[in-house]
């Protein structure tokens, strides 16, 4: 009688994603269905996809999913979930799409409190365009638009979005997970489940940032990449809770 | 639903748009405050919750399309409204509406321009109306009422015209139409269409996922989903084109004039027909797609075209190309903010009468 | 590809694209890379010491392209 430890996901299509080798994305995608999957909320999520390496996501999510312009994933959560509360909303932004071009979206839609779950995937550069600097890129990063290394006397230093959101009132959960170890991404996946569930309770809004490898623009084998996301990263991004407002009230 | 007519109340045009969402049974109106449409945002944030809707500003025009986009795309009734350099914020959104075939209304309450311009009215916006203002290969209704009861009625059924041809649809106001009052009757209960929408994201239950978007990015999928989408277009321009002629059966000079300009036109008519003048008005109601059949069909008949707009020249290149430069077509506009008077028009017109009697 | 009495691993070696998250990542080094090439033209992920799996699936929790599924013989 054999008993399945460990199966495809009801909500992740069975198809190879275009995602390049050690990607983070294949991991917090795998994550959302899992969780997706164990909350039985799959047959009233709906995602929105953004512009950026992730942009196909419809193609893998395995339930309702939906186009945005650049950056402005928050607002069409917002109009989804306001016309539709019953639904499960979640939007999944890179590192431009969240910090850059959708900054206002994302800080309104958190000062707002909407009661949707962010997956903010920070891989410190901009994938899909051919790997130029993000907000997220670290000081002396070199990319494609920082040849020199990001200097940030001259274009600012990285950006900390969970902690910008952490001093709006209505923003309840906002937490930041590494995808470079067992340990971390199991840590990641609690994080990712506690946000879908404050959602499922109406507890209000959730982001959870995900430090992602990225092999290909960082100029490195995968291998390589996690130790980057360890030595580099996580010292500019500590990990950890920055706010659970639930977990406060009912302490 | 029967048509039970509301009461005859005196209103201004924002109001009355306003309430005529909520009777199309629109529940959603997102918006940011821009002059002189702001008593579209102070009505919405009254009225909506009261008729159990949800009203939301945001902030910015640009944030407030893409709730549209959201609200639309789990199959919802949703509706923006801006002026001038909001609707520019827009454009982009618009062409994602449209790339995604998602149903919305947008309206657009005309103000000087360019840049930050002025706060009076104007007709300035035609182009980036038509044209599309955004960008791709995409085309929308544009809707151009003359009166606050045209304004209510039109608004009404663009929501009917949103969801028919799943594709935005733009009522397109000025700053006098916004602010004047008049009296109007708002149904309560009009015949509206909101049909089946099973490619909406509702949740999956019972079905296979759907997809909102408009990315292919094999060209050939893209052209096909462009040709599908022209395909929307050309009915739009079968079946919805509409305009108004008044007194043009034995009229030689034709002014042309669509919105609140077309009041004024028409009273600059009757002056023109008390000196014995054969002048008549064609108003295009519909801006897009534009009735250029129509138009074409009174060069047959007619001398001369004095085409009247509050820009610097718009919907006059759409007249030249209905006539087809077979007739002679002039122009006369105010532009930033500033509203011409019946004696100008009538003197205008009358000057063209002179030099081509002269010529 | 039956790995110990208990555990069974099952490795969808196409879907591979040699990362090495999992090689480096088990507890019990099970796993190594194929001598042989897949479609992709990598060296996909096989089990090298069946025998040693203990279903403990960190190897599914690292991977980015859901290569594993992972069953037990339940026969106690």
């Amino acid at each position: 009688m054999m008993k399945t430890l460990y199966a495809m996901p009801e909500s992740l299509k069975p198809v190879v994603t275009h995602y390049c080798a050690g990607c983070g994305h294949g991991i917090v995608q795998r994550m959302v269905a899992e969780v997706v999957d164990e909350l039985g909320i799959r047959e009233r999520t709906v995602g929105i996809a953004p512009v950026g390496c992730a942009v196909l996501g419809y193609d893998y999510f395995n339930f309702d999913v939906s186009e945005a312009a650049h950056g402005r994933t928050p607002a069409v959560a917002t109009g989804m979930k306001r016309a539709r509360p019953d639904l499960i909303v979640f939007s999944y932004q890179g590192d431009g799409d969240l910090a850059a071009i959708g900054t206002a979206e994302i800080m309104h839609a958190g000062n707002r409190g909407e009661n949707i779950t962010v997956i903010f995937v920070n891989n410190g550069v901009y994938g899909m365009t051919g790997g130029q600097m993000a907000p997220t890129t670290l000081a002396g990063q070199v990319t494609k638009t920082t040849p020199r290394g990001r200097a940030p006397e001259d274009v600012g230093a990285p950006l900390k979005v969970p902690e910008m959101l952490a001093v709006c009132d209505q923003t309840k959960f906002l937490a930041r997970c590494a995808l470079n170890s067992p340990k971390n991404i199991r840590a990641a996946k609690r994080a990712l489940k506690k946000a879908f569930q404050y959602q499922v309770d109406g507890v209000g809004f959730s982001l959870v940032e995900m430090l992602s490898p990225c092999p290909t623009y960082w100029g490195v084998e995968p291998l390589e990449a996690l130790k980057w996301v360890e030595e580099k990263v996580i010292p500019r991004y500590p990990l950890g809770v920055i706010k659970d407002a639930a977990a406060e009230t009912r302490a | 639903m029967t048509q039970t007519d509301g009461d005859r109340v005196l209103m201004c045009g924002n109001d009355a748009m306003a309430e005529a969402v909520i009777s199309a049974g629109c529940r959603c109106y997102f918006g940011y405050p821009i002059t002189p449409q702001n008593e579209v945002t102070a009505y919405m944030a009254k009225r909506m919750p009261e008729a159990g809707g949800v009203f939301l500003q945001s902030e910015s025009e640009l944030a407030a399309v893409n709730m549209v986009f959201g609200a639309a795309a789990v199959g919802a009734r949703a509706m923006t409204s801006s002026s001038s350099p909001g609707i520019s914020l827009k454009q982009e959104g618009i062409s994602y509406v449209a790339g995604c075939e998602l149903p919305a209304v947008i309206a657009n309450v005309m103000r000087g321009g360019p840049g930050l311009g002025s706060i009076g009215p104007s007709q300035s916006d035609y182009f980036q109306a038509t044209r599309g203002g955004g960008h791709g290969d995409y085309r929308h209704i544009v809707l151009a009422p003359s009166t606050v009861q045209e304004l209510v009625d039109m608004t009404i059924e663009a929501f009917d015209l949103a969801d028919r041809y799943r594709n935005p649809v733009m009522v397109l106001s000025d700053g006098i139409l916004g602010q004047m009052m008049e009296p109007v009757v708002i149904p309560k209960h009009p015949e509206t269409h909101e049909p089946e929408k099973p490619w909406a994201l509702t949740g999956c239950a019972g079905r296979e996922p759907n997809v909102v978007k408009s990315l292919y990015l094999d060209v050939l999928e893209l052209e096909e989903h462009n040709r599908h989408l022209q395909e929307k277009y050309a009915q739009m321009e079968r079946e919805e084109v509409r305009y108004e002629t008044i007194e043009t059966e034995d009229a030689e000079a034709l002014l042309v004039a669509f919105g609140t300009v077309a009041r004024i036109c028409r009273s600059a008519l009757r002056v023109l027909r008390e000196r014995g003048h054969k002048v008549g008005l064609f108003r295009p109601i519909t801006l897009w797609p534009f009735p250029t059949e129509a138009l074409r069909a009174t060069r047959d008949f007619l001398e001369s075209y004095l085409v009247v707009e509050m820009n610097a020249g718009q919907m006059v290149e759409d007249v030249r190309l209905a006539v087809e430069g077979r007739r002679p077509v002039e122009f006369y506009g105010r532009t930033g903010g500033a509203v011409m008077t019946v004696d100008e028009v009538v003197a205008r017109l009358e000057a063209m009468l002179v030099e081509e009697s002269t010529s | 590809m039956k790995t110990s009495t208990v555990v069974e691993l099952k490795i969808r070696s196409e879907w591979c694209k040699s990362c090495g998250y999992c090689v480096v990542t088990c507890p019990e080094e099970v796993l190594a890379f194929s001598d042989e090439l897949n479609a992709r033209g990598v060296h996909p992920v096989v089990a090298a010491h069946p025998e040693k799996c203990t279903g403990c699936r960190t190897c599914v929790i690292v991977c980015p392209d859901v290569v594993f599924e992972v069953f037990k013989n339940d026969s106690d």
